[in-house]
């Protein structure tokens, strides 16, 4: 983790070799993945898979608002936690956003006297409602002690609750161009990247990331090493609401409007990506990086089975079974290298 | 070579040929990535023998242990069992063959009962094909009865203590008939009386001529239980002695290569001021009214027996479990110890009971587990941890207390015991303490390791730290402390002075 500088004791080189980041495995099935593609295109389909820009940027914008979600999602794994709630988040904010985000052209808008607001109104009340959302999760799990499985499983269903009462389940539409900018081109893609780049660093070199690691590693020893277990919880919660929200104002955005079912699923599709990508549910491991080449595999193998024609139920079916796969693969990893 | 499956009919066949060793192992080796393990060992257990097994951590017997229960496979050599060549795959199969291996870490579902814990897998049926509980129930107290246990079977385990846990881990060891018995480190949990209470049914499986392999730390128990011990040291084979023609020097000599003079090397510091008073510190339902002094550059020695309160009482004064009423002095100030953040703030240190449930983050590495009570003040800046600065300061503590391991980003769960608790001692020390309390700072670690650790604790109290230490070894308590505050049922029963404490006295006040 951290930059050393010792002259290195004896270790045999072969097991320097060993030390290379986890990330790199995931990035070689990536790969693996999008050259058999490649091959299997031209087999079946006589063209390239990633020669084709149009095909390469919907792959990742598909996964762009999943990724956004998957890096706070991979945070609250750390520290060996979880959390159900961001799909609902995503629609909770998605609505939110879109209500004050209404351009005055439209006659029927949620709140009459507040169209044509400045973009950055409905996103900071986005953000704002996913921060809330994920402080609820981080109350919930840090002061009544209960598993957060059960806490986020309640906001789940209270947070998607609140999304279809908000208009009573009517969907927001007519949003303001500058909005509706959040959502275009490669826009979103680059709302994924900056986030990831950000929290790289901030798990990696911040006091909030070596906390994060040593709550997931061990909690009663984060105690008694002085660490507020509850607050940084609260935090990494907060934090994890703070991007559903992002994903939701990206998603309200793409979609050029907002509707209650917006974000159904993508929790689960979140934590598949962090799980493909390394981050161990028992808490303790998990990076950034590895979390952004999971939620790539997700989209390759997602466009890759488009491509190639597959059945979309069918695709659902091998993706289940990747996601399984990734876990196997990893604790053969971990048990190899326990006995070494 | 016969099968496992083989074999294990031979024995059931009743026509188990004699041979002069019940087990019988030689040259073996053993190697993982980067470390040759076991060098060429051999090991011989004679039927009705208690056979201790010795050495440093890291010295092999660990890994010695694993192969004889079938966890490890061996790179090379024979292994005999009744002089039969034998090679385990699993530890099922090693079981299956009459190897039972009582771990450290034991090994029974908490929520299950003692019956159902002991014939797992085998549970006896009725003819629907449904377990049959009262043949079960009747099945373990026979097993009891002759072992001379006394536990109802369909007690729960989770609500058992520890030494109970490990009755019921041996009699089921037992209940398969096993002619070996590993036993690692059975009594470091135990409190005198249980001890007697093992021996004895130690040496009840002795006389039925069973093998017992018995790995310690602990000298007073080779000579009061083991036959023979070997004695290994950097994955080799140094040498089999008969226990009652050996002296305690012989052993470390073989342990070590080289002489401990001074086993607890306590120097004479002068003490200073008090720096922490602790008035009627009470926690309603587990202790009461506990008071003391602690002076700088002391060593005040906490005594008691498992269960008196002494961790509970370190646990209250580091705010893991804030007292109920009573009141704490720091440096002549009132504090409000109500969580370990303030307790860091007030320049305590506070050394855990259990390494593993709350000292080490075994999955992080060695510097991860130093830093992680200094992330704090200088060390941060804007959030950010300055890793350069801190780096050097870990390596420093690491070269200061001789913590062995290959690099900072080992992870700490592959480095021995003794190493891990230097790196939670360093964890502490970085914090520059005034006071730190060490619970139990030298179980489980072998005698270099911890003849390093005490003289460091001397050393620290020589720097004017005031020092709390927890300890279950007579020896350490004796030898270590200026004085010795004793616990008995959460209550101090008494505080006594270096000289006029001896074991007696202790175990008086400890006990009445």
């Amino acid at each position: 983790m951290s930059a050393d500088n010792t002259p290195a004791p004896a270790v045999p080189a072969k097991a320097r070799v060993r030390r290379l980041p986890p990330e790199f495995n995931i990035l070689v099935v990536l790969i693996g993945m999008a050259l058999m593609f490649e091959a299997l295109g031209w087999i079946f389909e006589g063209q390239s898979f990633l020669f084709n820009i149009l095909r390469l940027r919907i792959m990742i914008l598909q996964v762009s608002v999943i990724g956004i979600i998957a890096i706070g999602v991979t945070q609250v794994i750390i520290t060996s936690g979880i959390d159900l709630s961001s799909g609902s988040i995503v629609g909770a904010t998605a609505m939110v956003a879109a209500s004050l985000a209404q351009s005055s052209d439209y006659t029927h808008a949620i709140y009459p006297h507040l169209t044509n607001l400045p973009a950055f109104v409905p996103i900071i009340a986005g953000i704002i409602v996913g921060g809330l959302g994920g402080m609820i999760n981080g109350g919930l799990i840090a002061w009544t002690g209960i598993p957060p499985f059960i806490a986020t499983l309640g906001t789940y269903v209270s947070i998607r609750g609140f999304a279809k009462w908000y208009t009573r389940g009517n969907p927001v539409s007519f949003l303001t161009p500058q909005f509706n900018y959040i959502g275009s081109g490669i826009v979103p893609v680059f709302i994924f990247l900056i986030c990831a780049a950000i929290f790289h660093v901030v798990l990696g070199y911040t006091r909030y990331g070596k906390f994060t690691y040593a709550i997931g590693a061990n909690r009663q020893a984060a105690r008694v090493s002085g660490i507020d277990i509850k607050r940084h919880l609260l935090l990494v919660y907060t934090i994890a609401g703070l991007l559903s929200g992002l994903a939701g104002i990206v998603t309200a955005a793409r979609a050029q409007s907002g509707q209650s079912g917006m974000g159904v699923g993508y929790e689960l599709q979140a934590i598949a990506a962090a799980v493909i990508g390394g981050t161990s549910l028992t808490g303790g491991a998990g990076r950034i990086w590895g979390t952004v080449f999971g939620t790539l595999i997700l989209g390759v193998v997602t466009s890759g089975f488009t491509f190639l024609n597959i059945n979309d139920y069918l695709q659902e079916m091998v993706l289940g079974g990747i996601i399984v796969g990734a876990v196997i693969v990893d604790q053969f990893r971990q048990a190899r290298r326990a006995k070494a | 070579m016969l099968s496992p499956t083989t074999m294990k009919a031979v024995r059931e066949s009743g026509a188990v040929p004699q041979a002069s060793w019940l087990m019988e192992i030689q040259g073996v080796s053993k190697s993982f990535p980067g470390v040759k393990a076991l060098d060429d060992v051999s090991f011989q257990l004679k039927r009705g023998t208690v056979h201790a097994l010795m050495g440093e951590n890291g010295a092999g017997k660990s890994t010695l242990m694993k192969i004889i229960a079938g966890i490890y496979t061996p790179d090379s050599g024979s292994f005999k069992l009744r002089g039969q060549e034998i090679k385990l795959v699993s530890p099922l199969d090693a079981l299956e063959n009459g190897i039972a291996m009582i771990h450290q870490e034991l090994n029974l579902m908490a929520p299950m009962t003692v019956a159902e814990n002991i014939w797992i897998r085998r549970e006896p049926v009725n003819r629907f094909g449904f377990v049959d509980h009262a043949r079960m129930y009747d099945m373990t107290a026979a097993l009891f009865r002759e072992l001379n246990i006394d536990l109802n079977p369909d007690t729960t385990v989770g609500t058992l203590s520890i030494a109970n846990r490990q009755m019921v881990e041996i009699a089921k060891a037992v209940s398969y008939e096993s002619d070996v018995l590993i036993m690692d480190e059975p009594t470091s949990a135990l409190t005198d009386k249980e001890v007697t209470h093992l021996f004895a049914i130690i040496k009840a499986l002795r006389a039925k001529g069973k093998g017992i392999v018995y790995i310690t730390h602990k000298m007073n128990e080779l000579f009061e239980i083991a036959d023979e011990v070997s004695v290994f040291r950097d994955g080799h084979y140094i040498g089999t002695r008969d226990a009652a023609a050996v002296t305690r020097e012989d052993i470390i000599r073989m342990m070590v290569g080289r002489e401990i003079t001074q086993m607890f090397p306590k120097d004479d510091v002068p003490i200073g001021e008090v720096v922490l008073s602790v008035k009627d510190l009470s926690l309603k339902g587990v202790f009461s009214n506990v008071s003391f002094d602690l002076h700088k550059g002391e060593i005040l020695g906490v005594a008691g027996l498992v269960g008196s309160g002494r961790s509970n009482v370190a646990e209250a004064l580091f705010g893991v479990i804030p007292a109920t009423s009573g009141t704490i002095h720091i440096a002549g100030q009132e504090v409000a110890i109500t969580s370990p953040q303030v307790a860091l703030q007030h320049g305590l240190g506070f050394l855990t009971e259990d390494r593993k449930e709350t000292g080490c983050f075994l999955i992080l590495d060695v510097q991860q587990n130093m830093q992680v009570a200094v992330l704090s003040g200088d060390h941060i800046r804007g959030g950010f941890v300055r890793q350069g600065a801190l780096s050097k300061v870990c390596e420093a503590m690491r070269d200061a207390l001789r913590v062995k391991t290959p690099s900072m980003q080992e992870r700490v769960e592959n480095l021995s015991g003794g190493n891990q608790q230097k790196v939670l001692i360093g964890r502490w020390l970085l914090t520059k303490p005034r006071i730190l309390i060490l619970d139990e700072p030298t179980r489980g670690i072998d005698v270099g390791a911890k003849s390093e650790i005490h003289r460091m604790v001397s050393q620290l109290a020589g720097d004017g730290v005031g020092i709390i230490m927890i300890s279950s070894e007579m020896p350490e308590i004796l030898g270590m402390s200026d004085r010795i505050l004793v616990m008995h049922e959460g209550r101090a029963t008494g505080i006594l002075n270096r000289d006029e404490a001896d074991q007696v006295k202790i175990m008086e006040l400890a006990s009445h």
